[in-house]
């Protein structure tokens, strides 16, 4: 075997030091690799979370560091969940959330399939499908607000290329109607990529002898479809709709700079909803119950939801 | 004898801060502002006050849909990243009550700097806390209002004014009331000029900060609509929602719905500003900052574009203020220096300097000297509307106010929900709820 | 794989499938193009109405991303004639050049904070994975619930106490203090990804390495590491991505030092309104990094995606 860094360390290292490295008992290895990770989400994700937990009890406010903090019990919670423009934000949120999921699963894995029939070329379209989601969100969002401009954006005027109607007769972000759709395109057209190269991931990892044994057995190609490649796909499809809707749930940078939330409250998803309770408002207490709200709901849904994950993926 | 005491102090103070220069201790101040044209415009006014103090100068420039978020989070949060703070006017109530800013009394008394020497809405308007008191917690820095600009060159076009006069019986010139504006611009919706379809007027209708509020009260000021009554300014009911302010928002709506760009639902100062400047409309309603940028377009420059104030309604004739004041942080290590620059930027030859620049200065000694008005084609008009100014709440609860403002007004103009007395009236229970939580009522 | 196999896809399906995503692809770049595009418009010709497919380009918006210009009258100007090719095109605007802009700064932020905090999460990340993969640890399926359940927090909701923290800490708009936000937002997706990478090597080549007389650790440096390369690879490329262009954290809690350019390009503005050239060149710029990354590993994200067929 070569030299490696690991030999040159242990060449470079006191004798007893590095049988120390090299004599780790697995278990001491296992708590070395786990700890900084937990550390880390410990004081930066878990610690703030018990901080959000404990100010939504108070009637705290950022922005008056000399008023008096008060405790108020779960009087927060209670304005929250009565405020029916809250469940408003709920049910803008699970729009955008359903139907991004949907097409993004459809597109998404429509295209994995065909880039996996290996054609010439294919590598190359690949990587120039990837490039929208590398771009920044908020930077994208903001441009998009240019693209659907009626008089000086190209949306409208491709629309109307395609369907003959006249580009200014209508207006994604302005309508009430079509906002809510104007969302969805966007981050449609920015994360198929992502679930596209999850799915790839899942289609490659099938091996050619189950197909193989399908094909002896004259399974017809569309039973092989449905029998083989589907379930086989199912679990990376699965994780890839994890990670989109734990996003999209949370979603913020995309739709602020996009609509602002509007038409009227049209297209304001719970994020940005917090967003203005907690850094416009200021009501700190009230936006973090609001947080608490939130966070439960994402974990409980995710929770059940990784749960039928794992029976997928045990099956 | 009280001149000569201050007289005396104030020499005493320049003695030391002469010194305070001399002496080692040059300090880097930065300064916060909204990043937009004027922002660079004092960059270069300010290399003047390092080549004379000695100082050197860091800006901190936040664009304005984040500006307020990052500025006051870092007033909050005690941070110590900005000496000087160009702040928005409303933020003047939270700031003075919650310790964020100096209060500049006794330095203005003792550098002899009076407030006298300013437009006087915009001492109003950018230094008082409370409003009506001579407690003074900015210098007025930058004046902005905001106004119209028309078309001159499609004005002054025969074949569109007799068609103008066929079709209103009068002859097309600038609006001279609200009902004339809806006019014009209803003339121009939709019309062929130069082969293109142009549309009438561009206003603002933005959601996410403040553009439609900003906007909106333009009309419903100059039909009847009053922050409170003149006894108790939180007692709303009757005056924020009173027939003529429904009037008024009804009257923003029709104009939006009838004489504005398709598309035109979340335009602030830049959209609106695009709209006016690719020749989609005749009429654009925009702060007067943008008058200058206007007035050196290759498209719509010079000639081809004028300039006017808001044009008065049934029941008054104001305008949106706009603009803010200089302030310095209290949290700054840096105090001395930064008044400082505050006594350098008073002075009217640096004012001056600064209008010339492209920054609207508030100072008097620069607006009312002979020949202001004619210095630029938008002078006058500045003039003209600082004259009938009238500003949002500067509570320190002007951040929620707003946003109930914003949510209100955007879904009854905008997306159309409900009638313009239920939008009101709700925003007399949104507004009435913030001031009972604030412990004012 | 042998030369013919009766699982490759017919001719037909390769056409049929070739065209479809081709016009996926082609529709798909027409948003990018024209953000492309409008970084070499004027700014006139960028909100040009009805929009102009065809104009003359000029290199104005990069100029404007680049440097501070003031207006100048007419006798300041004739005064400066201009001596480069970019003091040219803001001169003809009637303007001059006052300093170069922030963007730079902002654009090399991105950068330390970017790469910094990939290369954090990537390997903590793979230590982690590693440690998850092969070992029993206690409540192992609920530390990885955990892990992933950290990613779930709206960044708005844990903004407040955040931004605290880091004023308390001393982080707050520092380098170190984003690298480890980012590290530690991006730390479970890096876990739960390369966990699925580990998981797919056989242990066989780690316990026939154990046997040559390896310990566990130079197991996982010699044997592991170079199976899972190709899966830290296209990891890294997720955590780029993110750390690259993330919004809501670098808008609240950064301003003077760390701001990264994401909140910056947004709210580039020139005359009067926002500089849509300007902005657009930005946006370019600001993508051709993680593209040269993302293809520089092409075949890594690529040959990681394939991984899986080597199991079993």
């Amino acid at each position: 075997m070569s030299d490696t860094a690991l030999d040159r360390v242990a060449r470079a290292t006191p004798p007893r030091v590095a049988r120390r490295i090299r004599g780790f008992s697995d278990r001491a290895i296992a708590w070395i690799f786990v700890a900084p990770t937990i550390v880390l989400l410990l004081a930066i994700n878990i610690f703030p979370l018990i901080w959000t937990i404990y100010l939504s009890f108070t009637n705290y406010r950022a922005n008056r560091p000399n008023a008096v903090v008060e405790w108020v019990g779960f009087r927060n919670y209670q304005r929250i969940l009565g405020d029916p423009e809250i469940w408003q934000t709920m049910q803008a949120t699970a729009h955008f959330l359903f139907w991004t999921l949907f097409f993004q699963v459809l597109f998404g894995f429509a295209l994995a399939w065909l880039i996996n029939a290996k054609f010439r070329g294919s590598n190359l379209w690949t990587t120039i499908i990837v490039l929208p989601m590398m771009l920044s969100p908020a930077v994208v969002g903001n441009f998009w607000t240019f693209l659907y401009q009626p008089q000086i954006g190209i949306f409208n005027y491709a629309v109307a290329f395609v369907t003959g109607a006249d580009p200014s007769s209508f207006s994604m972000i302005g309508d009430v109607r079509l906002a809510p759709w104007s969302i969805v395109i966007v981050d449609t057209w920015m994360w198929t990529p992502f679930v596209m190269l999850i799915c790839l991931a899942g289609l490659r990892s099938i091996p050619e002898s189950i197909y193989e044994a399908a094909e002896c057995d004259r399974a017809s190609k569309w039973r092989q479809f449905w029998t083989i490649t589907v379930p086989m796909v199912l679990p990376f499809l699965m994780l890839a709709v994890l990670f989109r809707g734990i996003e999209n749930f949370k979603m913020f940078d995309l739709v602020v700079q996009l609509t602002g939330g509007g038409p009227g409250s049209t297209t304001e998803l719970t994020s940005i909803n917090l967003k203005r309770e907690a850094f416009e408002k200021w009501r700190t207490g009230y936006a973090s119950a609001y947080a608490v709200i939130l966070f439960v709901t994402v974990f409980g849904l995710a929770s059940i939801y990784v749960k039928a994950l794992n029976t997928v993926k045990n099956r | 004898m009280k001149t000569n005491a201050r007289l005396l102090a104030a020499t005493a103070l320049v003695g030391l801060s002469t010194l305070a220069t001399t002496g080692a201790n040059a300090a880097n101040l930065t300064l916060c502002w909204a990043a937009w044209d004027p922002a660079n415009a004092l960059i270069e006014l300010s290399r003047d006050f390092e080549a004379q103090s000695g100082h050197s100068m860091s800006f901190e420039f936040v664009p304005w849909p984040n500006f307020a978020d990052r500025m006051l989070n870092e007033l909050n949060s005690r941070g110590q990243l900005c000496d000087l703070m160009i702040g928005d006017s409303q933020w003047i109530g939270l700031a003075a009550e919650s310790g964020h800013y100096i209060q500049l009394n006794d330095f203005f008394d003792a550098e002899g700097i009076s407030m006298d020497a300013f437009i006087p809405a915009t001492v109003e308007g950018y230094s008082e806390w409370p409003k009506g008191t001579p407690n003074y917690w900015a210098l007025p820095a930058f004046a902005d209002v905001v106004g119209w600009t028309y078309r001159r060159d499609w004005f002054e076009n025969p074949e569109i004014q007799a068609a103008f006069r066929e079709a209103y019986g009068r002859d097309l010139d600038v609006p001279a009331t609200q009902a004339e504006l809806k006019d014009i611009a209803e003339f121009f919706q939709g019309r062929e000029i130069d082969g293109r379809t142009v549309y009438g007027a561009a206003i603002y209708t933005e959601r996410g900060s403040e553009g439609i509020t900003m906007g909106v009260t333009n009309a419903l000021y100059n039909f009847g609509f009053r922050y409170g009554s003149p006894d108790n300014p939180y007692d709303l009911e009757g005056y924020v929602n009173s027939p003529g302010a429904v009037e008024g928002l009804e009257f923003y709506k029709a104009l939006y719905d009838c004489c504005t760009p398709p598309g035109s639902s979340d335009w602030y100062m830049s959209e609106t500003i695009d709209a006016f400047r690719s020749g989609q409309v005749a009429l654009q309603m925009n702060f007067a900052f943008i008058w200058p940028g206007v007035d050196q377009d290759p498209n719509v420059g010079g000639d081809r574009s004028g300039y006017f104030a808001n044009p008065p309604g049934p029941d008054g004739h104001f305008a949106q203020l706009g603009g803010q004041g200089i302030s310095v942080v209290s949290y700054s290590q840096n105090q001395d220096a930064a008044l400082e620059y505050i006594k350098w930027f008073a002075q009217s030859e640096v004012q001056q300097r600064w209008w010339e620049l492209g920054g609207f200065s508030a100072m008097n000694d620069v607006v009312l000297a002979p020949g202001f008005a004619d210095s630029q084609p938008y002078a006058q008009t500045f003039l003209d509307s600082m004259e009938i100014v009238l500003d949002f709440w500067a509570e320190p609860t002007y951040a929620e106010l707003l946003l109930a403002m914003q949510n209100r007004i955007h879904r009854y103009v905008v997306a159309g929900e409900g009638t313009a007395q239920e939008a009101l009236d709700a925003l007399v229970r949104d507004w009435t709820e913030i001031f009972e939580d604030d412990g004012k009522l | 794989m042998s030369s013919y196999s009766i699982t490759e896809p017919s001719m037909r399906l390769k056409w049929i499938a070739g065209v479809l995503v081709v016009l996926y692809a082609l529709i798909t770049l027409v948003p990018l193009l024209w953000i492309i595009a409008t970084g070499f418009k004027s700014s006139s010709d960028a909100i040009a109405y009805p929009p102009k497919v065809v104009f003359e380009p000029t290199l104005e918006g990069y100029v404007n991303l680049f440097t501070r210009q003031t207006r100048a009258s007419a006798e300041q100007l004739s005064e400066n004639p201009p001596t480069t090719w970019y003091e040219q095109i803001v001169h003809d605007n009637g303007m001059v050049i006052s300093g170069p802009s922030r963007f730079g700064e902002r654009f090399m932020n991105s950068v330390i904070i970017g790469f910094g905090s990939t290369f954090l999460s990537v390997f903590l990340g793979t230590l982690a994975a590693y440690a998850f993969s092969r070992y029993r640890i206690p409540l192992k399926d609920d530390l990885m619930f955990f892990i992933l359940s950290t990613r779930m927090m709206p960044p708005i909701a844990v903004a407040i106490p955040i931004f605290l923290m880091f004023r308390a800490a001393g982080l707050s708009d520092t380098h170190a203090g984003m690298i480890l936000l980012y590290t530690a937002v991006n730390l479970s997706l890096a876990v739960w990804l390369l966990k699925g990478f580990i998981d797919e090597i056989p242990r066989e080549y780690e316990e026939a390495a154990l046997i040559d007389g390896y310990t566990r650790f130079q197991a996982f440096v010699k044997v592991v590491l170079p199976q899972a390369a190709t899966g830290i690879a296209s990891t890294a490329i997720f955590c780029l991505i993110f750390a690259w262009n993330e919004y809501a954290f670098a808008v609240l809690l950064t301003s003077g030092t760390a701001q990264t350019a994401p909140p910056f390009i947004p709210t580039i503005i020139g005359v009067g309104g926002r500089d849509w050239p300007a902005v657009a060149a930005g946006a370019t710029l600001f993508l051709v990094p993680v593209m040269v990354f993302t293809i520089l590993l092409r075949k890594h994200l690529l040959r990681g995606i394939t991984f899986g067929a080597v199991r079993k």
